[in-house]
């Protein structure tokens, strides 16, 4: 197995898928003679031609409708967004269209959205949104945000194999950040089964996406002043796995959920509520919620990180659930 | 580009053709006409939209369509679900919002799909965002042409929806991949209320193709013969590589934008000067000046037309209502949905014993 970056692991699973299915075609702004913004379908042009590797005009409406007609004609369109920012372009596509065909008709629509989201690099307003909270609230639509390159990969292969329109938030600061080894063969990580990526008995961490990292970090250094932390990452927001959080808070009896998204409205106000509706019982402490500020991405480094949610205010709301 | 007129595809037709296009114009009628009753009898849930004054436009322009060609019909295109062979039951059952409805009480109206797994008309439901599904059968098109398909992708779009900025890119999408879709773009004078010198500073609704460099053209929308010919050649076009087409068609909606409009801002003397120019009543004169048809040849297939459609409706209104406890099925692929689209032939095909057209897969390169 080699080590790869999470940018590379995407790149291969969807390679590897458009290998193994011909009717796997790739369409988004950019992504063909240059091989897309961040290079994920580098060299995929030369290899795989321009009828399944398709620069479009930059129309994200457009374009995310043509994917979903050409899903009716059974192919499985990936369609790339440049930054996650410009799927608000092709909203009502995907929360209108694509997500309400199999209720009315019963007709499958295979296609994938991928979005490079998140913020930490001064992205500015623009470039730097997490916007998984517009789509989790959508019936139809799966939503997932890996936080490995091992989950990147098998992930995507199961979002492409899946019959539904699934919303693929890949995080552009974690691109070449992280690197693990991964398979180089056909593997799948199934949608909606989220992961202990670390096991503890005195609070449970429930987060997706770039804070598995900084919440994994927090974990070790509170291991080292003897609380040990257990951190679910959820995988999966939709269909999301209530099993694996809840299982884990009844035998710690604590929670501290986790998002680099905006605080209000977020996904964490659902797996908080989800916590206290079924282990009410089990709760020695408050569900606390570790998110972005209420306000928009801001563009200087100054601002921004007191915008995000950093390792230091996640150890501190961790300290404060602990001791509670 | 303005596109050439040279060509006058309905000079192909046969007399059966010709009879056959009245038919499924009156039985459009006949089929609104019964769904007017039943919405007055409080028997259609929501809105009843009707297309009086514009069913000649939507059944000639899909009767340029192979048998196995794609369709996007919009809420007043019942005309060309009825040539594709939409059985008119599926239609009832879905403005009573039955359970056995092709949504199986979901979604209402022509909000239906039927997409046959080989062979057959292929039939792409709409949704209320209009624009949106010029984009989404642009990518029919370049579906099926990845597949190998010579399939025609047509769709439909009015005053109103040409404004959305869907229109737009889905035209432009496929302006520049030569896609092959066929846009009807209807000038009915209204949006809900608002006319069409409030929607666009154009003098015709075609000249918005000029943004895209495709072809062109603007026809009599109450002119069966005419909007075939545009629409055939824009198929043809299609079919043969050439790319999208845009036909523009001058009609009228003689009606509210439902029935519970009162139609208040709609002239008095425009609406006068259509009624004198109805489609069905000109194609009807014509059929019986150019000794095609006589008035009883006509007045029998009225007869059978109505009848269909009383036939049809009464077959509806016994189906039962969605059980409550479907609500959740379905939401994401994989449980089980049963179609339940019916197709069926015109009397006139059936006695032919073969569809009107070659098949999209036998026809083009």
């Amino acid at each position: 197995m080699a080590v790869i970056t999470y940018l590379d692991a995407i790149s291969q699973g969807l390679r590897d898928e458009m290998r193994r299915d011909e009717n796997v075609i790739v369409l988004g702004e950019d992504i063909a003679v240059f091989g897309g913004a961040f290079k994920v379908t580098r060299g995929f042009l030369e290899e795989f031609g321009a009828d399944r590797v398709i620069d479009t005009p930059i129309s994200e409406s457009g374009f995310t409708g043509a994917a979903c007609g050409a899903a009716v004609e059974g192919l499985r369109p990936v369609v790339e967004f440049q930054f996650a920012d410009f799927i608000a372009c092709a909203f009502d596509q995907i929360v209108n269209y694509a997500a309400k065909n199999y209720y009315r008709w019963g007709i499958p629509m295979p296609v994938v959205f991928r979005g490079p989201s998140g913020g930490g690099f001064r992205g500015g307003p623009y470039h730097s949104q997490n916007p998984e909270a517009w789509f989790t609230h959508v019936p139809g639509l799966k939503v997932v945000q890996p936080a490995t390159p091992y989950d990147a990969k098998g992930l995507l292969v199961a979002a492409i194999r899946d019959n539904n329109p699934v919303i693929y938030l890949e995080h552009k600061h974690l691109y070449r950040r992280i690197k693990e080894e991964v398979p180089e063969d056909d593997y799948v990580v199934p949608i909606g089964v989220a992961e202990v990526k670390r096991e503890g008995s005195d609070l449970t961490i429930v987060t997706y996406g770039a804070m598995v990292h900084e919440s994994l970090a927090v974990a070790e250094r509170l291991s080292r002043e003897g609380a040990e932390c257990e951190v679910v990452d959820l995988r999966s927001l939709s269909p999301l796995d209530r099993d694996a959080f809840l299982t884990s808070v009844r035998k710690t009896g604590r929670a501290l959920v986790v998002h680099e998204a905006h605080l209000t409205g977020g996904f964490g106000g659902e797996v908080a509520a989800i916590i206290a509706e079924q282990a009410f019982d089990a709760l020695d402490a408050p569900v606390t919620r570790v998110a972005a500020l209420d306000v928009p991405s801001p563009f200087a480094a100054q601002l921004e990180d007191a915008m995000l949610p950093t390792e230091e205010k996640i150890y501190t709301a961790a300290r404060d659930v602990l001791e509670y | 580009m303005p596109t050439s007129t040279a060509t006058r595809p309905s000079d192909d037709l046969t007399r059966d053709d010709r009879l056959e296009l009245y038919y499924f114009a009156r039985l459009t009628r006949d089929i609104e006409e019964r769904l007017a009753v039943l919405y007055r009898q409080n028997k259609v849930v929501g809105g009843l939209y009707r297309s009086l004054g514009q069913e000649g436009e939507s059944v000639a322009s899909a009767y340029a369509l192979a048998e196995d060609d794609a369709v996007a019909a919009l809420i007043r295109n019942l005309g060309s679900l009825i040539v594709q062979g939409i059985r008119p039951r599926a239609v009832f059952t879905q403005y009573m919002a039955k359970g056995t409805s092709p949504t199986r009480g979901r979604d209402l109206n022509l909000h239906f799909s039927h997409i046959p797994d080989a062979g057959g008309p292929i039939v792409v439901g709409p949704i209320s965002m209009l624009g949106d599904l010029v984009p989404v059968m642009a990518g029919v098109g370049l579906g099926a042409r990845m597949r190998g398909r010579a399939l025609v992708a047509m769709t439909y779009i009015g005053d109103g929806g040409t404004s959305t900025g869907a229109f737009h890119e889905g035209m432009n999408f496929a302006a520049v991949q030569k896609l092959p879709l066929v846009v009807i773009a209807e000038d009915n004078k209204y949006a809900y209320s608002t006319p069409v010198s409030q929607q666009m500073a154009l003098a015709r609704i075609d000249q918005r193709a000029e943004a895209y460099g495709i072809p062109h053209e603007m026809v009599d929308g109450n002119d069966m013969l005419a909007v075939y010919d545009a629409s055939r050649r824009a198929v043809e076009r299609a079919r043969h590589g050439d790319g999208p087409s845009l036909v523009g068609v001058d009609t009228m909606r003689m009606r509210g934008h439902a029935e519970h409009d009162d139609m208040r801002y709609m002239s008095k003397p425009l609406l006068d000067a259509w009624k004198a120019r109805d489609p069905i009543a000109r194609y009807h004169a014509h059929l019986v000046e150019t000794e095609i048809a006589t008035e009883t040849d006509l007045a029998e297939i009225d007869a059978m037309s109505r009848a269909y459609a009383e036939a049809e409706a009464d077959l509806a209104e016994a189906e039962p209502p969605p059980e409550p406890d479907t609500v959740a099925a379905g939401v994401f692929a994989g449980d089980h949905f049963q179609p339940t689209v019916e197709i069926v032939y015109s009397p006139f095909r059936e006695k032919r014993g073969t569809p009107r057209h070659a098949p999209a897969s036998e026809a083009g390169s």
